[in-house]
């Protein structure tokens, strides 16, 4: 059934008239061209896919476009709107975390949502809080350096 | 089809706008050091090829099939290009994996990139400012040795305002040069881009998202497909009703020599209307399983191939103070890259261009080409950035459904496998089964070694210790065995059939080394006389900070030594685990790499693989196993196939040991090879108990602990 559905993406407004049941995964590849967020699983076990949804982290594969009405939701292409890199993004490139680069945008999505709802992370905090997420090439130690040093840079501040 | 010269030359150039291309022909031998080992260049055909471009502006493009997925090679080829070159590395630019434009190669695999292409591309880079320098003479009127370049622009030496840029004397050229003579490289003492460690070129678009991915390409009116799959390998489809499906609007429906798909304008509406099929398969009734499997690759084992073969196996035998005789086991291991098999398609005035995630877009051009009836001039295979590979990118079945199901719907159509498609559709590791039969003298020097190996394949079992009396009988390659031997495909991954080689020999050094009464690390070097062997093993003792001692020490907490040779590269592990007697878990607290691989190119990248080999192996060493029933493949998802994750990953520490006076060799797989004996040698430590098999689950763990 469709129906008009509303939402902030990436500060800006969006308003799509289809299916409310729709993923959110699928919708921002195909409807809305973003196709920074990746598919891995399909079943939100590997964190490929994940995205902010009023601050909280969310793997849009696991979320219908209804979940998402009326929410801000922030991709990894929200991440540097003016095309200066977030200090995530920034500690990734330095420690070179990341090989394919196919589970990064989920990566840094998680980092970024992390330290959202948890400025003061420890490192075992961020941890634990990435375990879900997977990395086939094995960047895993880089990622950690990169997350600690983004978290440093960030002071406790989470913009 | 080798011939990299398809396209006239005269029209590459104009196609590129104008410039100076510099083509590299060259037969292999005249462009790889005659010191890299002649076995490193099985496989690889005779003439290798680069093209490299200057551009008007100065910018210089390389041409590269191979891809990249990863490794790095996107910034270390242009490294390489940039140094011979004289050029800083931000005027390099790099198209990879593109058969339209790139000339001609196998495939991305068995680290082949920098021992193999990187000769070419130095060539060619050092060719073509050779012919620069010749125009700069020509433009001055003095002597090539009159010249000097700096950056992009040669000067005239005694006046250096007398300089032209790369650019300058590109403008107005449609020159092309073939390269018939080999070139001056620059000497390794001399290198100042090469051996350098700056940031990834690939990097700003990966953590933007930007960077694209076979499933991110969007063609006007593209659909997306979903194809009915068997339930298991070796099933046939006896009925299927389409009907359901058909009716759905918007989805368009394609029944046609076997292929049964739905395609739709998005892959939700897709997958829905799949789920609409109903079929039947005849599926043949199992035959071997997950436990099975082991026996059955020993009975139907193909006729071996000898590798190797010296002395008199029964003397070694009657002279050996103490014998060792162990089999080894290794499960079925899927690639599971995080991006799964995906190609985009389209057909349009009788050509196909096809955007595919692939290791080898030659080898897919060549395979699209004959499934969809075309001539293979008239199919472009073009790469995107590759979401991991390990070897499983390399047969191409979703750039062969993408093209098919664009040339019936006349549509460009994507396939983007599910991950439970990746799981059944894997060319999975083969399991195999290693007998092993060893023995010393009373001193520790090793006197036999009878190995055999069935299912894995020959790569990793070259005997490097100095053992009189020998054999190695390989049962099967990696790439299959005879029909029925696997009950699905099997295929390359990481270092093809080594990890699992090296699994069973260097777990059955320790067992000597404890048995006779010396410390691992010694065992070893008193049974080589290999120099490059004995240069890493010292390497990572110094910097693990070895201390002699007899294993088992029994304390719950362990370490380990292993090491090998692959893609010429000479490496050896160090590691320290914890083993929870009650769990059976057994957690990994350090991980020491030492690695010879000649000259270092780009040392953070080299180490990036080195930490990805070793976190990658984690996954088989501890989890990685496929489950199956016959031809139905048990594991379909991350929930129950677990991968390494962060909380497994230790310490890691790599080194070099300095070795300019040869090539660079591989360095993509080196490291992941001793993954398996490493970890089990350091359970032994900690416990006294004998990890035969793979991966060693904590159940398997406990039955060990039991047997001590």
């Amino acid at each position: 059934m469709r129906e008009t559905i509303r939402f902030t993406l990436n500060g800006r407004p969006v308003t799509l008239d289809t299916a409310a049941d729709r993923t959110l995964l699928w919708v921002l590849r195909t409807d809305l061209d973003l196709t920074g967020t990746k598919y891995g699983c399909g079943e939100g076990v590997c964190g490929s896919c994940t995205v902010i949804v009023d601050g909280r982290i969310v793997r849009s594969c696991q979320a219908t476009l209804g979940f998402v009405s009326g929410k801000d939701v922030t991709t990894i292409e929200g991440l540097a709107p003016d095309g200066k890199l977030h200090p995530v993004q920034e500690a990734f490139v330095e420690h070179g975390g990341y090989q394919c680069g196919y589970c990064t945008p989920g990566m840094i999505m998680s980092v970024y949502g992390l330290l959202l709802e948890n400025p003061r992370a420890s490192r075992d905090e961020i941890l634990e809080g990435m375990e879900p997420n997977l990395c086939r090439c094995g960047a895993h130690t880089r990622i950690v350096r990169a997350i600690e040093t983004a978290a440093a840079q960030m002071g406790g501040r989470n913009d | 089809m080798t011939d990299a010269t398809r396209m006239d030359r005269r029209e590459f150039v104009k196609v590129l706008g104008g410039g100076i291309v510099v083509v590299v022909t060259l037969p292999l031998d005249m462009i790889l050091d005659p010191r890299v080992p002649a076995r490193s260049q099985r496989q690889y055909p005779t003439d290798i090829n680069a093209y490299l471009h200057i551009a008007e502006d100065g910018t210089i493009t390389l041409y590269s099939g191979k891809v990249e997925m990863g490794q790095g090679i996107m910034t270390s080829l242009s490294q390489m290009a940039a140094e011979e070159l004289g050029v800083t590395l931000d005027t390099v630019y790099i198209v990879m994996g593109d058969t339209e434009s790139c000339p001609w190669d196998m495939g991305t695999f068995g680290s082949l990139t920098t021992r193999m292409f990187g000769p070419a591309v130095r060539t060619a880079a050092a060719q073509a400012r050779l012919v620069l320098t010749d125009l700069a003479a020509e433009h001055f009127g003095v002597e090539r040795d009159a010249l000097t370049v700096e950056n992009g622009v040669i000067y005239v030496r005694a006046d250096r305002s007398r300089r032209v840029s790369y650019g300058e004397l590109a403008k107005g050229k449609q020159l092309t040069h073939t390269v018939d003579e080999r070139a001056v490289l620059r000497a390794a003492k001399d290198f100042t881009v090469v051996g350098g460690s700056p940031k990834r070129l690939d990097g700003h678009e990966k953590v933007t998202g930007a960077a694209k991915y076979a499933g991110d390409i969007r063609l006007p009116g593209m659909l997306y497909a979903r194809i009915l799959r068997p339930p298991a390998h070796g099933a046939t489809l006896t009925r299927v009703d389409t009907s359901a499906a058909r009716a759905m609007p918007g989805v368009t429906v394609v029944n046609q020599d076997g292929l049964v798909a739905v395609l739709a304008a998005d892959p939700e509406t897709a997958g829905k209307a799949l789920g609409l099929v109903t079929a039947e398969f005849d599926v043949p009734g199992p035959t071997v399983d997950t436990e099975s499997i082991f026996d059955h690759l020993v009975k139907a084992a193909p006729a071996p191939a000898t590798p190797d073969e010296a002395g008199d196996l029964a003397l070694g035998r009657r002279r050996s103070a103490k014998t060792f005789d162990v089999t080894y086991y290794n499960g079925y291991v899927a690639h599971a890259p995080m991006e799964p098999h995906t190609a985009v398609a389209e057909v349009k005035d009788g050509k196909a261009t096809v955007w595919s995630s692939t290791q080898a877009p030659f080898s897919q051009q060549t395979n699209i080409a004959r499934e969809i009836g075309f001539r293979a001039d008239d199919v472009r295979v073009i790469t995107p950035y590759v979401g991991g590979g390990f070897g499983g990118k390399v047969p191409g079945q979703q750039a062969v459904e993408a093209a098919q199901l664009a040339k019936i719907t006349g549509k460009p159509v994507q396939v983007m496998w599910t991950r439970a498609e990746e799981f059944f559709y894997d060319t999975f590791r083969p399991a195999a089964v290693v007998k092993l039969v060893s023995g010393i003298d009373a001193a520790g020097k090793l006197l036999l070694w009878d190995y055999h190996v069935y299912g894995a394949g020959s790569r990793g079992s070259d005997v490097f210790y100095d053992v009189p009396n020998r054999t190695v009988k390989v049962y099967g390659e990696w790439r299959g065995g005879p029909d029925g031997y696997h009950p699905f495909a099997v295929g390359a991954w990481r270092a093809p059939a080594a990890n699992t080689n090296r699994f069973a020999a260097e777990q059955q050094m320790d067992l000597m080394a404890a048995a006779a009464g010396i410390d691992p690390l010694a065992f070893r070097l008193k049974n080589t006389t290999d120099a490059r062997m004995t240069a890493v093993l010292k390497a990572v003792a110094d910097a693990y900070g070895w201390k002699p001692r007899v294993p088992p020490g029994k304390t719950g907490r362990g370490r380990g030594v292993a090491c090998g040779i692959d893609a010429d590269t000479y490496v050896a592990l160090a590691a320290d685990v914890t083993v929870d007697r009650a769990t059976g878990a057994v957690t990994v607290d350090r991980v020491v790499c030492a690695q010879d691989m000649g000259v270092v190119v780009n040392p953070d990248g080299a180490r990036m693989q080195m930490e990805g080999c070793i976190v990658m192996g984690l996954g088989y060493v501890f989890s990685e196993e496929v489950r199956f029933e016959g031809g139905n493949v048990l594991d379909a998802n991350f929930d129950t196939y677990h991968l390494p994750r962060f909380s497994w990953v230790p310490r890691i520490e790599t080194v070099f040991v300095k070795n300019d006076a040869l090539p660079p060799t591989g360095g993509g797989e080196p490291a992941i090879i001793n993954m398996g004996a490493v970890i089990a040698n350091a359970v032994f430590d900690a416990t006294g108990a004998h990890i035969r098999r793979l991966p060693m689950t904590p159940k398997r763990v406990l039955e060990a602990l039991r047997k001590v």
